[in-house]
């Protein structure tokens, strides 16, 4: 049987986040496996921007910021269940990507680095500074999404840590299969059309600025849900999940891993995310390290970390 | 009045060393088409090196000199390492090679030297002189003085000397300007070492009044590099104008708005200068060659 592009990756990614438990020496492992799935979602929306659409986005913390603390917020203050809170930050996170992305996405490159930049800024800032709403930069505590408790109730009773990975890794999933099913769509075609050339897509007739805006909402709600379930798996935040650094982390992960890959960028996550968990015993080097790697494997590697290393393997069979 | 003579008096302060970096920036995008988000850590070694050859007992002026030309000088090998063999990747793998080696320097520099702040002594003592009632440091009007005076000598090297034309030419078509045997490796490293040399400076002027450590870059890299959009990308009296603007900017929402958004109206005006024009303030409209 042959395995089409999406069903391999599928298969890859479900295999690695099933098998890998069973060489956890502790359940810190758990926990940082889950922070590569968290990582891994907001990534592959950054797959549908940079990967196929073509487009850059300095500002996509912004949205993960607007996923969190809407998770912090809305049970507090609309009574709602943090599940649904999930989806109502995906909901705002749209709206707000739709809304801002038919100005901003008109510009191009370094603009529109700028603009997006702003936005996060802006809304980083606004978190930080509305204390009587989100108690400032010293972060919130979030409500529990008490799913685990009504798993114990129907016999299955795993540890936080576990339910976690399980949960997220399953939140990856579902965000992979999407993304799959995207590039293998009309639209998925239509976008990659845009990355190669905006002008000879106009040309056979796809309409460029619907496209962009729609790979920018999607990205955004995939940053939303990823800032949520960080917020509901730490039951805290801080406005740094909206900061500056966290949005150039979502896009070194993808780009560093291979934006034009789904399993690619959510290499780049598991690479980035485990990074400063290893150099904690260097600690002092641990910027000089992360600085280095990014600019060897993007000097080195133009397509990503895993396009190339496959690319090597593939060589080296042949 | 005073009161508003007093915000715009600090404002144009902060809106030079802005001025500075965006001038960094425009040099190195002309000469390359990169957008170096590394620039804000010129800034911060000219300031962190004469810290610490000042404290070695050099004079102040040969301490900001050594500074300046260290600073050139790693500017030179960022260029060479990291950008040159780049050449040609997308633009989103040059924003992380920049931003990658913006990360690296710092690094570095928290190890070399220390994660204290530091601060050396103003050029011409602290009091401050009265302007129509406000007050201004004489510093102040070091970084002022220093801005112009970049900008002028800029200007002047740009259109009236054969290396400044030759930098030009290479930033207008790289192909053409080799066919004519202009030695554009040649202009690649001297674009570098000016950008870096006028970072280190801006850091050494405005140090004594902001002081340094080694995580000042970034936020000085994000404030140039929107003031280089909003004055329009690649072109130096862009930066200038961006720079000051958007330091007037600054101050008078903290003064008349609220502080803690200061950053906010900053970014506003520029996602507005964009939607407008976006190009920039005084930016050339481009087309596209399929």
């Amino acid at each position: 049987m042959k395995l089409s592009n999406k069903q391999a990756t599928l298969l890859v990614l479900a295999l690695l986040i099933a098998i890998t438990p069973f060489f956890f020496p502790s359940s810190y492992y758990y926990r940082v496996g889950s922070l590569i799935f968290v990582n891994g979602i907001a990534v592959t929306g950054m797959v549908i921007l940079i990967g196929y659409a073509g487009q850059i986005s300095l500002g996509h913390a912004g949205f993960a910021g607007i996923g969190a603390y809407t998770c912090a917020l809305a049970p507090v203050h609309l009574g709602l269940h943090p599940g649904l809170a999930l989806v109502l930050g995906a909901v705002i996170s749209a709206a707000m990507a739709w809304l801002i992305g038919r100005p901003i996405l008109r510009l191009k490159g370094y603009y529109l680095g700028v603009a997006t930049l702003g936005f996060g800024i802006l809304v980083s800032m606004v978190l930080a500074n509305e204390r009587d709403i989100t108690r400032g930069p010293d972060g919130i505590e979030v409500p529990d999404l008490g799913l685990r408790g009504l798993l114990k109730d129907m016999g299955l009773n795993l540890n936080n840590s576990e339910f976690w990975y399980g949960f997220t890794g399953l939140a990856l999933l579902l965000g992979a299969w999407l993304a799959l099913n995207l590039f293998n769509s009309p639209t998925g075609r239509a976008l990659r059309a845009l990355h190669g050339s905006e002008i000879a897509a106009r040309t056979v007739g796809v309409d460029v600025a619907r496209l962009k805006l729609q790979a920018f909402v999607i990205s955004a709600v995939y940053a939303s849900v990823s800032g949520s379930l960080l917020a509901l798996q730490n039951k805290f935040i801080t406005p740094d999940v909206a900061g500056y650094m966290h949005s150039i982390e979502m896009v070194t992960m993808a780009v560093l891993g291979g934006a034009g890959s789904v399993l690619g960028a959510i290499f780049g996550a598991g690479i980035l995310t485990m990074l400063p968990q290893v150099l904690t015993v260097f600690a002092e080097y641990e910027q000089l390290m992360l600085g280095l790697v990014m600019m060897l494997v993007m000097i080195f590697m133009r397509e990503g970390l895993l396009p190339s290393v496959l690319r090597l393997i593939r060589g080296r069979g042949e | 009045m005073p009161e508003l003579m007093q915000f715009l008096l600090s404002g144009v302060t902060v809106g030079a060393v802005y001025a500075l970096v965006a001038l960094g920036f425009t040099i190195i995008y002309n000469a390359s088409d990169v957008v170096n988000f590394a620039q804000g850590e010129f800034v911060m070694l000219g300031g962190m090196i004469t810290v610490f050859a000042f404290k070695a007992g050099l004079p102040l002026p040969l301490a900001a000199l050594i500074a300046v030309a260290v600073t050139a000088a790693i500017g030179v090998a960022l260029n060479k390492l990291a950008i040159e063999p780049a050449r040609g990747a997308p633009v989103v793998s040059l924003i992380i090679i920049t931003i990658g080696a913006s990360i690296f320097i710092r690094g570095v520099t928290q190890l070399v030297f220390d994660k204290q702040l530091h601060r050396f002594p103003a050029f011409s003592g602290d009091d401050p002189i009265r302007v129509l009632g406000a007050t201004i440091l004489p510093q102040s009007l070091w970084v002022i003085a220093g801005a112009l005076a970049v900008f002028v000598g800029l200007w002047l090297f740009f259109t009236r000397t054969l290396m400044g034309k030759a930098i030009l030419a290479t930033s207008n078509n790289r192909l053409a300007a080799q066919l004519v045997g202009i030695n554009t490796a040649w202009v690649m490293t001297l674009s570098f070492a000016m950008s870096a040399g006028i970072g280190a400076l801006a850091g050494v002027l405005v140090t004594p009044i902001t002081l340094v450590s080694y995580d000042v870059g970034i936020a000085l890299a994000l404030k140039g590099f929107a003031a280089a959009m909003l004055g329009g990308m690649g072109n130096p009296k862009g930066a200038l104008v961006g720079g000051i603007l958007l330091g007037l900017l600054e101050a008078l929402t903290a003064g008349y708005i609220s502080s803690q958004y200061k950053d906010a109206a900053a970014f506003i005006v520029i996602l507005a200068v964009l939607f407008a024009m976006p190009q920039g303030l005084f930016g050339k409209k481009s087309t596209d060659r399929v």
